[in-house]
């Protein structure tokens, strides 16, 4: 693989117009990658889904070459109708379009910057992988005090133009004090068989709010990897919600980490999977001083031969205390040959704290079935029911309104 | 100081730390073929059990040393150690008590083990091991009446070789993990206990391990059979003498629950925890797993950890035969510079099998704690069912607590349930109790027992009584 990876890479590099500097970076994290490879279950983190195997099987031989020279079409049937936002247009591993219509224009700023170092310790060969690769790195700036009016859309798409190929894409956005970002991120693929690797990074200043709600609801056969890394100052709030249904494979990776005091962050997923599909959601908040607060619920319904998994980790540094973390995870397995793993980790160093998690799993249950069918309604009537009563439960934690009908449409949710 | 603190004063030192100066035979330092033939011959064992170790050798020459685990531990020199130590009064083994060392009995009495005594008194068999020898087993009679076989571990070797060739490494194989195949190779004695079909043990059987001679590892390995319809409660306990370096202990138990049959095994570990600094102590990995092999079968393991610098263990269930429990309760304590890295594996193969885990984790001083545990129910395992809770309980903020529990689940029928809280003594509850006119470490004291009651319930009694001790003592110091 790695010979393949040096001559892709050399390839994209010859096409990008950039500095011999950055292209010294890129080789860097190149090289990093190319000593690890993709990460397998031998390491704790990959232990229930192992990317390296998964891409074997489902790609084979993953092209790393991405003519980013070419523009691509914008297809605007995918635009969600009904709710005005603004857009960012991601096709094929370049940013298309970036439209901030309906904000103050002087009041956000967009940088191109291509050499981007990261600043938080990390060990996952993806992030090297993502920043050899990635073509262009963004950085959203909103300025203090400042709420965008209208959500922010991120649309990820891909065309026929392209199959068993890596996509990279790294977006940073900087919160400042007392400012507010709604963002979706829409996963409309029409093609197969792609391994797209995402990187956010968020800074959250004082009082900053960030929502953050990704939807992955429609078939497609492609891999994916997403990874948010969400720094929080004073007082700053996160809510990241997760609709987990689409892609082949798709992991959800969230790190939080809490720096200032009464900050807090908020985790909800959902698993709705079929036929072989194979999703993970992995989060780690790290309360890092006193008073801050993380809720995490994560509900699974699995169809045939599918798995989800769930791994959460709170961690409480020995200076945190009067931390109040919360984690639950529960699944419904709707066959025989569905699988659920979880692995809700606590790390706790203080003592004046107040962590619990808790993990359920089965089948449903056939009281209520029967109660339901009592009552007129037929047996697919009434597992439909419960399933979504058990899904809703999930769906109206989300704070926007408007977003949440939103997503209730998409999934087919109805009060 | 009035006569309650000196009390509690005596009590903070390890009471066992003493030595006894006894002659020991031991074998050349270092681990190899020699060493393991040695052990043998020693033992005058049979070949095919020289064969079972020197396959263990061979595989272990293969294996690595695991380090996923939370609490490190500077790298053993495995060359360094005794693999056999015995005293030599034991060489030409005593017929019965009366032809014991005196000075070994005179620390089974220190122990609180008054071998004598102890076995008409309680009426509880007790097996000692010594160091690496089983030095005593005591209640023989009654036990045979009922064709019970209780005694140490060469001694079924030689007298039993055909349940023991039966048996022996079908839990834990010969390839198995790192510590569990060096155990397989080098152990020295254990005890043998083997229940006929249909008997209910009359009495508690117990087991006291010690380890006396420096720069040596324990390896002792106990096998316990409960054939179809019988019940046995087995008790364990141990100690080891104050030394500045770490010693290894690394045990392998093996149960096995034929049909209907029900093991009960309770430990109370109370091994040298090193001093205040963390200087010394022993190093306690051991396996211990349990197979539920035949139907209606059950095995529950109850624990009290409160000794050991570091705990690194796992007592694990097969659930292979339909409608088998596994049961898993402990209490951990670590103070101090302690580490622990405990918890339970429960593996559900087979129909309806059902388990339950009940973990209580305490962690005070600069100690760590850790509860890592696998609920693992299988394609097959058709309407199994677990229910695991942990709590922890943190004093200070120098210390840690964690838990990470692995849940699989494979099967739709099956429910699986999960909870963990982590928590600190409220100053309303011990307002509460000074008020009511205890002391601060009586408060504590009280608190603990009542956050450990559900596991000390599970106890046989004269454990329970001691293990409420050892849990007060253990956290002496830790207010404040």
């Amino acid at each position: 693989m790695s010979n393949q990876l040096k001559s892709d890479f050399n390839k994209v590099m010859k096409i990008s117009k950039i500095s011999e500097d950055e292209i010294l970076v890129k080789k860097n994290y190149l090289n990093k990658f190319i000593d690890s490879g993709f990460p397998n279950r031998k390491q704790e983190d990959w232990k229930f889904l192992d990317i390296s195997q998964i891409i074997k099987k489902n790609i084979g031989n993953l092209n790393f070459f991405n003519d980013y020279s070419k523009s691509n079409k914008i297809d605007t049937s995918v635009f969600v109708d009904g709710l005005e936002h603004n857009k960012i247009v991601f096709i094929n591993g370049r940013i298309e379009k970036i439209d901030f219509n309906y904000e103050d224009q002087n009041k956000i700023e967009i940088s191109d910057e291509n050499k981007k170092e990261i600043s938080f310790d990390y060990k996952n060969s993806l992030i090297d992988l993502n920043s050899a690769f990635t073509n262009r790195v963004f950085k959203i700036f909103i300025k203090k005090g400042y709420s965008l009016k209208k959500p922010l859309i991120i649309y990820h798409s891909t065309d026929n133009k392209i199959k068993t190929t890596n996509i990279n894409l790294r977006l940073d956005f900087e919160l400042s004090e007392n400012s507010c970002l709604k963002l979706i991120d829409f996963f409309t693929n029409k093609t197969a068989k792609n391994f797209i690797n995402i990187f956010y990074n968020f800074n959250l200043g004082k009082d900053a709010i960030l929502k953050n709600y990704k939807i992955d609801k429609y078939k497609n056969d492609n891999l994916k990897y997403s990874f948010n890394n969400i720094e929080q100052d004073n007082n700053s709030i996160s809510e990241t919600f997760i609709l987990s249904a689409g892609s082949d494979y798709l992991k959800n990776e969230i790190n939080c980490n809490l720096n200032g005091e009464y900050s807090s962050a908020f985790i909800n997923g959902v698993f709705s999977l079929k036929e072989n599909q194979q999703h993970e959601i992995k989060t780690t908040i790290n309360h890092l001083v006193e008073n801050t607060k993380s809720y995490q619920l994560i509900k699974s319904v699995l169809g045939k031969n599918s798995k989800s998994a769930y791994q959460g980790k709170i961690f409480v540094n020995s200076k945190a205390q009067k931390t109040d973390g919360y984690q639950l995870s529960k699944a419904i397995l709707l066959d025989e040959t569905s699988e659920f793993n979880a692995k809700p980790e606590l790390e706790i160093y203080a003592d004046d704290v107040k962590c619990s998690h808790g993990s359920a799993s089965g089948s449903l249950n056939e009281d209520s079935i029967f109660y339901l069918m009592s009552r007129g309604l037929n047996y697919q009537q009434s597992k439909e029911l419960l399933i979504n009563g058990f899904l809703l439960d999930v769906v109206e934690k989300i704070t926007d309104p408007e977003i949440k009908n939103l997503i209730k449409n998409i999934i087919g949710l109805k009060e | 100081m009035d006569t309650r603190e000196k009390d509690i004063e005596k009590l903070k030192d390890y009471k066992y730390g003493f030595t006894t100066d006894i002659e020991n035979i031991k074998a050349p330092k270092g681990l190899n073929e020699d060493v393991i033939k040695f052990i043998s011959n020693i033992k005058k064992e049979p070949e095919w059990m020289l064969n079972f170790r020197l396959k263990a050798y061979e595989r272990l020459k293969l294996l690595k040393e695991p380090n996923w685990q939370k609490p490190k531990y500077p790298k053993i020199d495995y060359q360094d150690l005794y693999y056999y130590s015995a005293p030599k009064s034991m060489k030409d083994k005593p017929k019965s008590l009366d032809e014991l060392d005196p000075k070994l009995l005179e620390t089974y009495k220190k122990l609180g083990i008054p071998l004598q005594e102890q076995a008409r008194l309680n009426g509880i068999a007790v097996d000692a091991v010594f160091d690496s020898v089983s030095v005593a087993t005591t209640f023989k009679g009654e036990l045979t009446k009922h064709g019970i076989i209780f005694c140490s571990m060469s001694e079924a070797i030689q007298k039993y070789p055909e349940l023991v060739k039966k048996y022996l490494g079908t839990v834990i194989p010969v390839t198995d993990h790192f510590f569990a195949t060096l155990n397989s190779a080098v152990f020295t004695d254990g005890s043998f206990v083997y229940i006929p079909e249909g008997v209910k043990c009359p009495m508690e059987l117990s087991t006291y391990f010690r380890i006396n001679a420096s720069e040596t590892g324990q390896f002792e390995r106990t096998l316990i059979i409960a054939d179809k319809g019988s019940y046995v409660s087995y008790l364990e306990g141990c100690t080891a003498p104050m030394r500045d370096e770490n010693q290894l202990h690394a045990a392998n138990v093996e149960l096995i629950a034929l049909d209907d049959a029900e093991i009960k095994y309770s430990t109370v570990q109370n091994w040298y925890p090193g001093d205040e600094n963390g200087k010394g102590g022993i190093y306690n990995f051991v396996t211990k797993r349990g197979l539920c092999k035949g139907k209606n079968s059950k095995i529950s393991w109850t624990q009290v950890e409160t000794g050991s610098a570091i705990t690194w263990k796992y007592p694990s269930c097969i659930l292979k035969g339909d409608n088998s429990i596994g049961e898993f309760y402990s209490i951990a304590i670590t103070n101090n510079h302690q580490k622990a890295d405990t918890g339970t594996k429960m593996i559900h193969l087979g129909k309806n099998t059902k388990s339950k885990i009940i973990s209580k984790g305490i962690s005070a001083g600069f100690s760590d704690m850790t509860y890592r545990g696998l609920v693992d129910i299988n394609f097959n395992a058709k309407n199994a069912s677990n229910y695991t809770q942990c709590d922890s309980l943190l004093m200070g903020n120098r210390c840690g607590a964690h838990t990470v529990p692995y849940i699989k689940n494979k099967n739709f029928d099956s429910s699986i349930a999960h909870e963990a809280t982590t928590s600190k003594i409220s100053e309303e509850q011990l307002h509460y109790c000074q008020q009511r006119g205890l002391s601060p470490e009586e408060s504590v004291s009280l608190i603990v027992n009542g956050f450990c009651k559900e596991v000390l319930q599970q106890l046989p009694m004269e454990f329970a009584v001691e293990a409420q001790k050892l849990v007060g003592i253990s956290l002496e110091g830790s207010v404040g």
